[in-house]
């Protein structure tokens, strides 16, 4: 089964979100959505100061199966994105809530990090796909 | 890994041999300055003649292929290559024309193109036919570019959109791109028809067209097709059929009487010239009336029982040429020679035994305890296994099961396309298979299924009769080793 941490928010499509203590929100693709898609072998990170809207494709990720939109669960202006991708795309098959993450985002509204799935009910919405 | 049996015929090498048997016997003059002539010899291999037939033929026993292996490909349209087609397609008044030759010495020829155009305008409903698309993916932006060529030519410049289908091929977004257009997307119902309130909602001002499979990815028929195109024209939107598909509607229902401005076809697949290597492949492009001036030139064009070249002269709006001659020329002779021996009627038994192979298949695998994507829906030249219950239960997932079939001697299905159904395989087992062969790749099926659940690690492992073992994907995608040097 796949790991779905109680203190993030989630897309069903497949993102992850954190509020960090400065307001910012990072985004990453979730456990289930790296092993969906299998070995990453590429990334296309924002770049930082770009304005990203929520439900857009913010980021691209590639695998040896697929490649894939990563949308933006918020609108904001994306003040960090993680270099490291670049030169080790296989941080988010490793560590896809940690070193893995993808880009932080300064939220226009923060009420649109809110209004994302919880935990409980994304962990729901994968049992519903997978069985 | 172990590594392939067969060398590379560079370390077949020794320096001074050769093939002496096979040199060209008449001296060329080369009439090229010396100045642009190469100072040293070229870096070939030097072998024997019979070193060089035993390395290749070496090579060609480690294909797979359609003329050695059931090919289900789902999408791809793997069907057999009837050897008349080539057989005729290389006799020497077709193989030795010049390109350039004048059309009063190539009347034949012509003739030839000129009735593939008219064949595959009666076959899909179009009204137009530009042959001269090198591939699918040409034919695919030959459409698009038209779309747009379209709208410009009537100042409607805001329409910049193009609406695709999440099941739709990776191509067609890749196309609206290339061709400068955004893309939007809309989803599948999980019945497998298009959200049409979805594309109500998406439809505009800005829409250019929308590109469609039909029988969509997920190898069924769109139900509503009328009213979709209904919703994208009285938009302003223009229809794209994307010909992947077209084997299964061959002779029984035509793009053009749907409402289709723009179809391409990949005569490498429907019309069975031959894939691989990469190809050549052709893809030819239909059009409805409004599209008529801006197809791709060169066209054959006829005056009563003369054939000529029609260019920018006779279209003036074209969207301009996409190769330098006409196509693959040789591509188009193979389909040609193919519509030709199958007739009107041979046509439509393409696609009835193309559904019905596909049909048989999806029921017998049901039968065995497969799980089908859209169970309640009748498949159409091809369908959907998924293989999830398989990957939670015993952890094999759709990548060990494709595997473990080229041990069983079955190229596998498509896996893991189209991307919204979890571990599927998708099967296309087109109509030259024989009831035989469909009844063996079902048994391989149901004895892989066995082995996942009693000795998984057989499908882990796999494959383990093949001249090479499970590929490193990862590595050969981002460490890409494509020429070879002398140590």
């Amino acid at each position: 089964m796949s790991n779905v941490p109680a203190d993030l928010r989630f897309l069903k499509s497949h993102e992850w979100a954190r509020l960090e203590a400065d307001g910012t929100i990072t985004v990453g693709i979730s456990d289930h959505a790296q092993q969906a898609l299998g070995d990453l072998v590429f990334v296309e990170a924002p770049e930082p100061g770009r304005h990203v809207n929520a439900g857009e494709a913010a980021a691209v990720v590639e695998s040896v199966k697929a490649a894939s939109d990563v949308f933006s669960p918020v609108s904001g202006e994306v003040v960090a994105s993680n270099a490291d991708l670049g030169g080790q795309p296989e941080l988010i098959n490793q560590d896809p809530y940690g070193a893995g993450w993808i880009m932080r985002v300064r939220p226009d509204d923060k009420a649109q990090f809110a209004s994302m799935l919880d935990a409980k009910a994304y962990a729901a919405a994968l049992a519903a796909e997978t069985h | 890994m172990k590594a392939m049996h067969e060398k590379l015929i560079f370390e077949h090498s020794a320096p001074g041999r050769s093939a002496e048997a096979q040199y060209p016997q008449v001296p060329v003059e080369a009439p090229i300055p010396a100045a642009l002539r190469r100072a040293g010899a070229p870096l070939l291999p030097e072998v024997s003649e019979l070193q060089a037939v035993r390395h290749f033929t070496r090579l060609s026993q480690l294909n797979f292929s359609i003329d050695t292996h059931f090919y289900p490909l789902g999408s791809c349209t793997m069907k057999y290559n009837p050897k008349a087609c080539n057989q005729y397609a290389m006799l020497p008044e077709l193989l030795n024309r010049h390109p350039l030759a004048p059309e009063s010495t190539g009347q034949g020829i012509l003739q030839i193109l000129y009735e593939l155009q008219e064949m595959l305008k009666e076959v899909t409903g179009m009204r137009g036919v530009s042959l001269t698309p090198m591939a699918g993916a040409q034919g695919e932006f030959a459409g698009v570019a038209m779309i747009r060529a379209y709208h410009k030519a009537r100042k409607d410049l805001a329409r910049v959109e193009i609406i695709v289908p999440d099941a739709a091929h990776g191509t067609n977004p890749a196309t609206a791109t290339m061709c400068g257009c955004t893309v939007k997307e809309i989803p599948t119902l999980p019945n497998g028809d298009i959200d049409l309130d979805s594309l109500r909602a998406a439809v505009g001002p800005q829409t250019a067209g929308i590109m469609l499979t039909n029988p969509s990815t997920i190898g069924v028929f769109e139900r509503h097709i009328d009213d979709l195109r209904r919703i994208v024209h009285e938009a302003g939107g223009l229809l794209y059929y994307d010909g992947a598909n077209l084997n299964a509607i061959l002779g029984k229902v035509r793009p053009g009487d749907m409402g289709f401005d723009v179809i391409h076809m990949n005569l490498h697949k429907t019309f069975s010239t031959p894939h691989g290597g990469g190809g050549p492949g052709s893809g030819a492009v239909g059009v409805s009336e409004r599209l008529l001036p801006f197809m791709p030139v060169p066209i054959v064009g006829s005056d009563g029982d003369r054939y000529r070249w029609l260019d920018e002269k006779d279209l003036p709006q074209t969207i301009g040429r996409l190769s330098g001659f006409m196509g693959n020329t040789g591509v188009l002779l193979r389909a040609y020679i193919y519509m030709r021996m199958l007739g009107r009627d041979g046509m439509q038994r393409v696609s009835e035994f193309a559904t019905l192979n596909s049909n048989y298949l999806a029921a017998r695998l049901r039968a065995a305890g497969f799980e089908l994507a859209y169970p309640e829906r009748r498949a159409s030249h091809e369908f959907i296994v998924t293989l999830r219950r398989e990957a939670h239960e015993w952890g094999t997932n759709a990548m060990d099961f494709a595997k473990r079939l080229l041990d069983y001697g079955f190229h596998a299905p498509t896996t893991y396309f189209p991307l919204l159904v979890p571990e599927c395989l998708l099967i296309e087992p087109t109509e030259t298979e024989s009831k035989e062969e469909l009844d063996a790749f079902v048994d391989a099926m149901i004895a892989i299924r066995r082995e996942a659940e009693t000795e998984p690690d057989k499908l882990k492992g796999a494959p383990w009769t093949l001249p090479v073992r499970r590929l490193d994907d990862v590595r050969a995608a981002k460490q890409l080793d494509l020429t070879w040097k002398a140590a």
